[in-house]
C-alpha cells in the first residue's frame, strides 16, 4: 500500500518515458529477436547436418525405411516401423498416465486442499522428480518397477488374455514398465506447469463461482480447468516432447525387441532407444542409417510441438471471440 | 583425541585426491587411447598402477566401445586404441602410418541364468543352446535340455532370453561361436556386433553387460550371455557347455586358458577360436586387442607405449586371473612381445 501511495505523490507516474527507457526498451527488444531467431537457426542447423548425414541412406532406403520391419546390419536391409510405433506408444502411455497424475497434482497443490507449508513440501518433491538421472530411472524400473508389476501382469494375462492389451506374457522388460517409468519422468513437468497454468486464473473468476452457488469441484471442474485449458495442454504437449525423446531409461526398460505388438506386456522399440545403444558400435555403413532414423524421431518430435501449438493458439483464440 | 585422529585422516584423504605437484604434472606426457568395454576395468587397473609408477607419463583410456575405438584410431584423435573385434584388413589399410594389433588380454563369454531354487551346473549342450537362443527351445522342462541333466529338476517355466541391446564385442564373439556350432544359426541371424534376433515376446534386451546380468537375476526363467568377469561379480549361474570333444565345461581361468592354447597365431595376431578343439577348453573365449601406430607422432609416446606393452605382459598379467580375465599363454606373450618392437 506505501508503495502506491508514494507513486501517486511523485510526478513519475504522469511523465513520459525518457530516452533511456526508449534505448533500453529497443535493446531489449533487439536481444530478445536475436535469441528467438538463434533459436530457430539452431534446429535448422540440427536438421540440416542430421539430414545431410542422412543423404545416402535416404536415397538407399527411400520411404521403405519407415514401413520395414528388421533391422539387419548383417544383410543390410533396415526399417524402423516398430521403433516408430514403439516411441508413440510408449509416450501416449505415458502421457495418459503422467498427464493424468500430473494435472490432479497440479489441482491438489493449488486449490488449498493442503496448508501452504505442506503443499510447498510436496512440490518441491515433486520437482526434484526432475533432478534424477534417467540412469537411475532405468535402474530403478529393473529392480522395483518389473517385480512389483509381474504379479498383476501375469494375472491380467491368464484372466483377460484375449483383450489385445493383455495378450502376452510379462518377460521382464516391456512396454508397460517402460510407460510408467516414463509417466514418472514426465510428471514433474506437467505437474510443474499445470500449476503454474492454474495460478494464472484471476482469484475472482473463483470467487464469483462460488457467488453464484458453485461448490468447490464445480469450481474447479467447471470453471478453472477450462480457464487455464490451455496452459496445461502446454504442459501435457511439452511432457509428450520429454517422453518422445527419453534415451537411456527406455532403452533399459522397453525390452529393445522389433515388435509390433498392441499388448503392455510385450517388449517393444524406441528410436531413441536405437539410437544411443547403436552408435557407439556403428559402422560406416551403419551411421547414415542411424541419421536417417534420427532425423524421423526430430522430425515427429517437431510435428507433435507443432501440432500442439496450432491447436493451443486455435482454442485460445475462440476463446477470445466467444468473450 | 579421537577427533584429531579423524581430522588427520579426513586431510590426509583429502591430499590424496588433489596431488598438487605442478612440477611433475608439467612434464607429464599425456596419452590418450579409447575403445572396448570389456577389457576397461583390467586396462584401468594397468594405466592407473603404470602411471602412477612412472612420473613421466599419464594414460587415460575411455571405454567408447570397439567401434568407436577403431574409428577414434582411424581419424587419428587418439594415441592408441583397443577392440574386440580386432580390425577388418579394410579398415587396416586406411590407418596412416600402419597399425600394429596386439592380443593384450581375453576372456571368456558365459552363459547365466536364472532358475527358481538356484540349482547349479546346468548342463547345455551343442545342440540346445543355440536352439535356445533361437526361440527354438521355450520351456526348461524341454526334453532336450532335461536328458543331459539328469539330476536337475527343471521347472515348467517359459525361458527368457536375454540379450544385449547396444551393439557390442560380447555379441560379436557370442554370435560366431553359435554360427560355428550351429548352421541355423549361421543362415538365420548370422554374426555381428548386432545381429536380427529372432521376434519373440521372450526374447528382450538390456544395454550393456550390468544391464543384461541385472535383468537375469531379476527374471524368473531367464537365461543370457554375458562376459565371465561380471557373472563373477553378480553371483548369477553359470552353465557348464559342451566343447567340440563333448565334454560339458565350467567356464573359469584354467578352461579359458586351454582354449586360448588352442589358437594358432597368424603373423598379424588376430586369431579367432570359435569352436576350440582340445579336452579341457571352454568353448566361448576370445583375445582382445589393442591397437598401435606403427609411426607415432614423437619417439618418446612410442616409447612410453612400448613400456606399457611390455607393462601388460608382465605385471599386468598377473592382475587378469584375479579381474576374471584369461591371462595370455606363454607362446602368446613372446609373440606379442616381438610384434610390440614395430611400434616407432
Amino acid at each position: 500500500m506505501k508503495i502506491f501511495e508514494e507513486d501517486a505523490t511523485s510526478t513519475q507516474i504522469s511523465r513520459p518515458p525518457a530516452q533511456a527507457d526508449y534505448l533500453l526498451d529497443r535493446l531489449f527488444r533487439g536481444l530478445a529477436t536475436a535469441c528467438a531467431w538463434f533459436l530457430l537457426i539452431v534446429v535448422g542447423l540440427l536438421l540440416g547436418v542430421i539430414g545431410v548425414k542422412a543423404v545416402p541412406a535416404i536415397s538407399e532406403y527411400h520411404l521403405g525405411f519407415l514401413t520395414g520391419t528388421t533391422w539387419d546390419v548383417n544383410k543390410q536391409t533396415f526399417g524402423i516401423l516398430p521403433e516408430i510405433w514403439g516411441t508413440l506408444y510408449s509416450s501416449i502411455l505415458a502421457l495418459i498416465i503422467g498427464g493424468f497424475f500430473g494435472v490432479t497434482m497440479a489441482i491438489f497443490l493449488t486449490q488449498d486442499f493442503l496448508p501452504a507449508r505442506l503443499a510447498l513440501v510436496f512440490r518441491t518433491i515433486v520437482e526434484l522428480l526432475a533432478a534424477i538421472p534417467s540412469v537411475v530411472y532405468g535402474f530403478w524400473g529393473i529392480f522395483v518397477v518389473i517385480p512389483a508389476i509381474r504379479p498383476i501382469a501375469d494375472w491380467l494375462n491368464a484372466e483377460f488374455g484375449w483383450i489385445p492389451f493383455f495378450g502376452t506374457t510379462l518377460s521382464g522388460p516391456g512396454m508397460l514398465p517402460a510407460a510408467l517409468v516414463l509417466a514418472i519422468m514426465i510428471l514433474p513437468t506437467v505437474a510443474a506447469v499445470s500449476q503454474d497454468a492454474i495460478r494464472q486464473v484471476p482469484h475472482r473468476i473463483k470467487e464469483a463461482a462460488f457467488g453464484l452457488g458453485a461448490t468447490r469441484w464445480e469450481a474447479i471442474l467447471r470453471v478453472i480447468l477450462p480457464t487455464a485449458s490451455t496452459g496445461i495442454f502446454g504442459a501435457l504437449v511439452l511432457g509428450f516432447g520429454r517422453a518422445l525423446g527419453e534415451t537411456m531409461a527406455l532403452a533399459m526398460l522397453v525390452g529393445n525387441s522389433n515388435q509390433l505388438s498392441l499388448s503392455l506386456f510385450s517388449p517393444g522399440n524406441t528410436l531413441a532407444a536405437l539410437l544411443a545403444l547403436n552408435f557407439p558400435e556403428a559402422g560406416e555403413h551403419e551411421v547414415p542409417v542411424l541419421m536417417y532414423a534420427a532425423l524421423v524421431l526430430l522430425l515427429i518430435t517437431l510435428a507433435v510441438n507443432m501440432v500442439g501449438t496450432a491447436i493451443m493458439t486455435l482454442t485460445s483464440s475462440q476463446m477470445r471471440t466467444d468473450k | 583425541m579421537n577427533k584429531l585422529c579423524f581430522m588427520s585422516c579426513l586431510f590426509g584423504v583429502f591430499l590424496n585426491l588433489f596431488p598438487f605437484n605442478p612440477a611433475a604434472a608439467e612434464e607429464k606426457l599425456r596419452l590418450t587411447g579409447s575403445g572396448a568395454s570389456f577389457p576397461f576395468p583390467l586396462y584401468s587397473a594397468w594405466f592407473k598402477n603404470y602411471s602412477r609408477d612412472h612420473k613421466d607419463a599419464n594414460i587415460d583410456y575411455q571405454a567408447k566401445g570397439s567401434g568407436a575405438g577403431v574409428l577414434d584410431f582411424i581419424n587419428r584423435t587418439v594415441d592408441f586404441a583397443a577392440s574386440d573385434a580386432a580390425m577388418t584388413p579394410d579398415e587396416i589399410a586406411k590407418v596412416e602410418g600402419g597399425a600394429v594389433l596386439l592380443p593384450m588380454t581375453a576372456g571368456e563369454i558365459v552363459i547365466s541364468y536364472n532358475l527358481p531354487g538356484n540349482p547349479q551346473g546346468l548342463k547345455l549342450s551343442r545342440d540346445v543352446y543355440p536352439d535356445i537362443f533361437l526361440g527354438k527351445i521355450t520351456r526348461w522342462n524341454d526334453a532336450r535340455i532335461q536328458s543331459a541333466n539328469a539330476g536337475l529338476k527343471l521347472p515348467d517355466l517359459p525361458i527368457t532370453v536375454v540379450r544385449r541391446a547396444d551393439s557390442s564385442g560380447t555379441t560379436f564373439v557370442f554370435t560366431h561361436h553359435l554360427g560355428a556350432v550351429s548352421p541355423s544359426w549361421r543362415q538365420g541371424p548370422g554374426a555381428g556386433t548386432t545381429v536380427n534376433w529372432p521376434s519373440s515376446d521372450k526374447i528382450v534386451a538390456a544395454p550393456k553387460n550390468d544391464g543384461v546380468t541385472a535383468t537375469i537375476k531379476q527374471t524368473p526363467g531367464a537365461i543370457g550371455y554375458i562376459e565371465y568377469a561380471y557373472a563373477v561379480g553378480a553371483r548369477v549361474e553359470m552353465a557348464e557347455l559342451q566343447n567340440k570333444a563333448g565334454r560339458f565345461i565350467r567356464p573359469g581361468a584354467e578352461s579359458g586358458q586351454a582354449t586360448l592354447a588352442t589358437a594358432q597365431l597368424p603373423e598379424n595376431l588376430i586369431a579367432w577360436v570359435q569352436d576350440p578343439d582340445g579336452e579341457k577348453s571352454y568353448p566361448i573365449a576370445t583375445f582382445t586387442w589393442m591397437l598401435f601406430y606403427q609411426r607415432n607422432a614423437t619417439p618418446a609416446k612410442a616409447k612410453i607405449l612400448r613400456d606399457v606393452v611390455e607393462y601388460g605382459l608382465t605385471e599386468g598379467q598377473k592382475l587378469s586371473t584375479k579381474m576374471g580375465y584369461i591371462p595370455l599363454p606363454e607362446n602368446v606373450v613372446s609373440a606379442v612381445r616381438v610384434a610390440a618392437r614395430k611400434i616407432q
